[in-house]
């Protein structure tokens, strides 16, 4: 299980890598949700793949009554699911004005903050 | 959104959601749900309420700016993990008290508390989101 | 499964006990007040005119409680806080040692001059956009990532002050505020990913994220191979937060386009969150990868240190020098941390529990020699100056990042431009300002007598010491290069007199409000603050470099941050 996991870990870094390597924002965009994803794939099998019970104690007993599955990979994943999310919203609406405002979404000609013909400092007085 | 079906059954739809989004909030100390689901769930109806009437009406509903609601969820969560100063224990020890209100007796704790920090964290920061983005679809 | 007896002890061990004074809650009080005076001036976004009279004394809380739980960390070794009464390394820990305390307490220093600051410069609109809730917030990401003795955590709190500084970027929305802010997000998310999947890893190899429960075990640790990986991960992670060399570059495409006073909290601290955590987790917790890996540091170092004065040099706007300022100051405190690691007396690989030893025994026998050579750190070993010295200049460099660029922003509000092209005659129409602007570019360039001089004085002769010649070789060259250009800033901008009315039409782009006169009081008040520091620790360097010392033994050997964790719990 967790080499057939490990494998798809690796596909969804390649694609991810792939997408940010892109000159487009919204590529990149897409690229970030996926290795967001590919990390939370990596650390679930990281905390081992055992067992298929839930972490859940029911309901009158004080500890789960068989052997469940590692609990902090998942409280783990779930916070950082929770960043990634909104992370992924605060990017789209990013994007978004700076598509709006700057006209483009290549990043080649973001260029304001970095004018090209900047030329060098008085060097004498 | 201009279909007229979609406009009438939003508000139901809205009000559907946001009781299922408490139920989930108040499921969650010990089953699957929780404060963080339980906003998404909000935040969504209310997405839905602005794609089908406007953003403003939204915003009229709220009556609280979106922000100053995720604010007061922040409050609550910090003062979860603060009221065990007073208990003498831990940051963030959960604390029970189990009062009884016409007869039945209320299990209240300061996980309960943080959970609806929480909830109310996600319901103000991505309606906020949502709304920012609906807005400017429209113009 | 089991008895109720059973479960009973299981409850009891799993939880901690004793009871907790309320001077315990010293270590979360930073953060705490952060979110709880952040969440406060959120909700009450309307009244815009309290918000400086709320954010002011609670900065200032801020900064007492950082002083406080200095005080206690100094008098009573570190100190922990466990999250939930769960016992370690279930529960979350919250740990402050001396290195952590001494950077939480800078922090608080400059977040609480730099409030003032604000308080003369903001507009309106730009608070009621929540520059005050969102500078409470990166504060308290900050002093979490300063505090947290956790590494999942850690990584929860370079999240929460990235959100932050997000908000503070793109505070008044300007083209190349977007255009910045895009570079800055997309690059400051790919470091902060690497840093989660590197702690997946950590946490697939060892099954606890506790840094304490680490550092116990990382020294019986078998698996070289995983762990070198690790280390890189991490090392390549906190590199891209800190902007060293190779992977530097959103910083000078971001940090000039905010507001002066967010580009100075984003310079004096973000990167040096990233150094701490460097230090946190590479050299306390992998001391053996951090000796291999010593001689990359070094390079990665001496490169920094060159890109970021050849980057001044070439620079004509001055908050864009300012950014290859920040980059040289990571490039001098990388080089500290290359100390002791390559061919110095730490350098071979060793296992900790002879590490310390051998450190200890090199100390002892170097103690005449190094007592005589380095006067502020009396027997110490190379390891522990190259850290004292490098956590000497990260907390110069918080300092007086922040006032440089603070101080700019005055100057280029009384200019009504940022480049040096066209600005000019600031010595004879602000003279105090001038002076203060003198102070801190002496003090970046390591000159005698301020703050910038004694550590690299710590540094260059830890290297020499430690056989790297070529590394403090660098730092010298790089400290010469700064005082050129630093000599440019001040003969340009404010020596000459003020050139013939070139078009100033940038005005708009560099978004200065003309019309609002800057306070002076509230302008000139923080920068005497940071100055007073600046002239203190260059004068007096003895009661910081005391400190510094303690805090890299506390590296070097965790011992007391271990037992502080394990030992009780409370």
């Amino acid at each position: 299980m967790e080499t057939a996991l490990s494998v798809v870990v690796g596909c969804l870094f390649a694609v991810a890598l792939y997408l940010l390597l892109s000159k487009h924002i919204i590529r990149m965009l897409l690229g970030v949700v996926l290795l967001g994803n590919a990390v939370n794939i990596l650390i679930f099998t990281a905390g081992r793949v055992a067992s298929v019970a839930p972490p859940l104690v029911p309901k009158g007993a004080e500890m789960p009554l068989s052997a469940v599955a590692n609990p902090l990979p998942q409280a783990l994943i779930l916070t950082a699911i929770v960043i990634s999310f909104s992370f992924f919203a605060f990017l789209l609406v990013l994007a978004y004005r700076a598509y709006q405002d700057l006209g483009t979404d290549d990043t080649d000609q973001m260029r304001v903050a970095e004018p090209e013909n900047d030329g060098l400092p008085p060097l004498g007085y | 959104m201009r279909t007229i079906i979609f406009r009438f059954t939003a508000p139901y739809l809205t009000a559907l959601m946001l009781l299922f989004s408490i139920f989930v909030l108040l499921r969650g100390h010990n089953e699957p749900g929780g404060g963080f689901i339980g906003g998404l769930i909000a935040a969504s109806a209310f997405a839905i309420y602005g794609i089908a009437c406007g953003v403003a009406p939204v915003r009229r509903a709220l009556y609280f700016h979106p922000m100053a609601i995720a604010a007061a969820g922040l409050c609550f969560a910090v003062a979860a993990g603060i009221v065990s100063i007073f208990a003498g224990t831990g940051f963030m020890t959960g604390l029970w008290v189990f009062p009884k209100i016409f007869g039945t007796e209320v299990a209240l704790s300061t996980p309960m508390l943080f959970d609806i920090g929480v909830y109310l964290v996600v319901v103000g920061g991505i309606s906020a989101i949502a709304l920012a983005l609906e807005e400017r679809e429209s113009d | 499964m089991a008895d109720s007896s059973d479960i009973a002890i299981l409850k009891a061990e799993a939880m901690v006990h004793g009871a907790f004074a309320p001077s315990d809650y010293l270590v979360i009080a930073p953060v705490a007040l952060c979110f709880l005076f952040g969440a406060v001036l959120l909700m009450l976004r309307k009244r815009v005119d309290w918000h400086p009279f709320i954010a002011i004394p609670g900065f200032a809380l801020l900064l007492a409680a950082d002083l406080l739980l200095l005080r206690k960390v100094a008098s009573s070794g570190p100190q922990t806080m466990m999250m939930g009464h769960w016992k370690p390394p279930f529960g979350i820990a919250f740990t402050v040692d001396m290195l952590g305390a001494l950077f939480v307490t800078t922090a608080g220093f400059v977040a609480f001059a730099a409030a003032i600051y604000a308080t003369g410069s903001m507009s309106r609109t730009e608070r009621r956009y929540g520059f005050f809730p969102f500078m409470f917030l990166m504060m308290g990401g900050v002093s979490g990532a300063f505090l947290t003795g956790d590494v999942f955590n850690l990584y929860v709190w370079f999240e929460v002050l990235l959100i932050g500084s997000f908000g503070l970027l793109v505070l008044g929305s300007k083209h190349e505020q977007l255009d910045g802010a895009t570079k800055y997000c997309f690059l400051n998310l790919v470091a902060t990913t690497l840093f989660l999947i590197t702690t997946g890893y950590l946490y697939g190899l060892f099954g606890t994220l506790n840094m304490a429960d680490i550092a116990d075990k990382a020294g019986r640790f078998e698996n070289d191979g995983a762990l070198l990986t690790i280390a890189v991960l991490y090392l390549v992670a906190f590199g891209m937060k800190a902007a060293a060399f190779p992977l530097n570059f959103w910083l000078p495409a971001s940090y000039h386009t905010p507001r002066f006073v967010v580009s100075a909290l984003f310079a004096g601290l973000l990167t040096k969150v990233g150094v701490y955590a460097l230090i946190r987790v590479l050299l306390m917790l992998f001391p053996q990868q951090h000796a291999d890996l010593a001689t990359l540091i070094a390079w990665v170092a001496t490169l920094t240190m060159l890109v970021g004065a050849f980057g001044a040099l070439a620079q004509s706007d001055l908050r864009r020098l300012l950014n290859y300022f920040v980059i040289a100051g990571i490039g001098t405190i990388f080089a500290g941390l290359a100390i002791g690691g390559a061919g110095g007396e730490a350098g071979s690989a060793m296992a900790r529990a002879a590490q310390a030893a051998t450190a200890g025994a090199t100390g002892a026998a170097a103690t005449g020699a190094a007592a005589a050579i380095t006067p502020l750190l009396p027997g110490s070993s190379g390891l522990v100056i190259g850290l004292s010295g490098a956590t000497f200049y990260a907390l110069h460099s918080i300092v007086v990042m922040t006032a440089l660029y603070l101080a700019a922003g005055m100057a280029a509000r009384i200019a009504g431009t940022a480049s040096l092209r066209s600005m000019g005659g600031l010595w004879r129409s602000q003279p105090a300002l001038a002076a203060l602007m003198l102070v801190f570019l002496f003090a970046v360039s390591g000159l005698p007598p301020f703050s910038g001089f004694w550590p690299k004085y710590i540094l260059v002769r830890g290297t020499f010491q430690a056989g790297l010649p070529w590394l403090g070789a660098a730092i010298l060259v790089t400290g010469f290069l700064m005082t050129i250009a630093s000599a440019r800033v001040f003969a340009l901008a404010f020596w000459r007199n003020a050139p013939e009315a070139e078009a100033a039409g940038s005005d708009e782009a560099f978004g200065f409000q003309p019309a609002g006169k800057p306070s002076p009081v509230l302008s000139m008040l923080p920068l005497i603050l940071l100055a007073l520091f600046v002239v203190a620790a260059g004068i007096a360097p003895q009661w910081l470099a005391d400190m510094t010392d303690t805090a890299a033994r506390g590296i070097v050997d965790p011992a007391a941050y271990v037992g502080s964790v394990f030992g009780g719990g409370s």
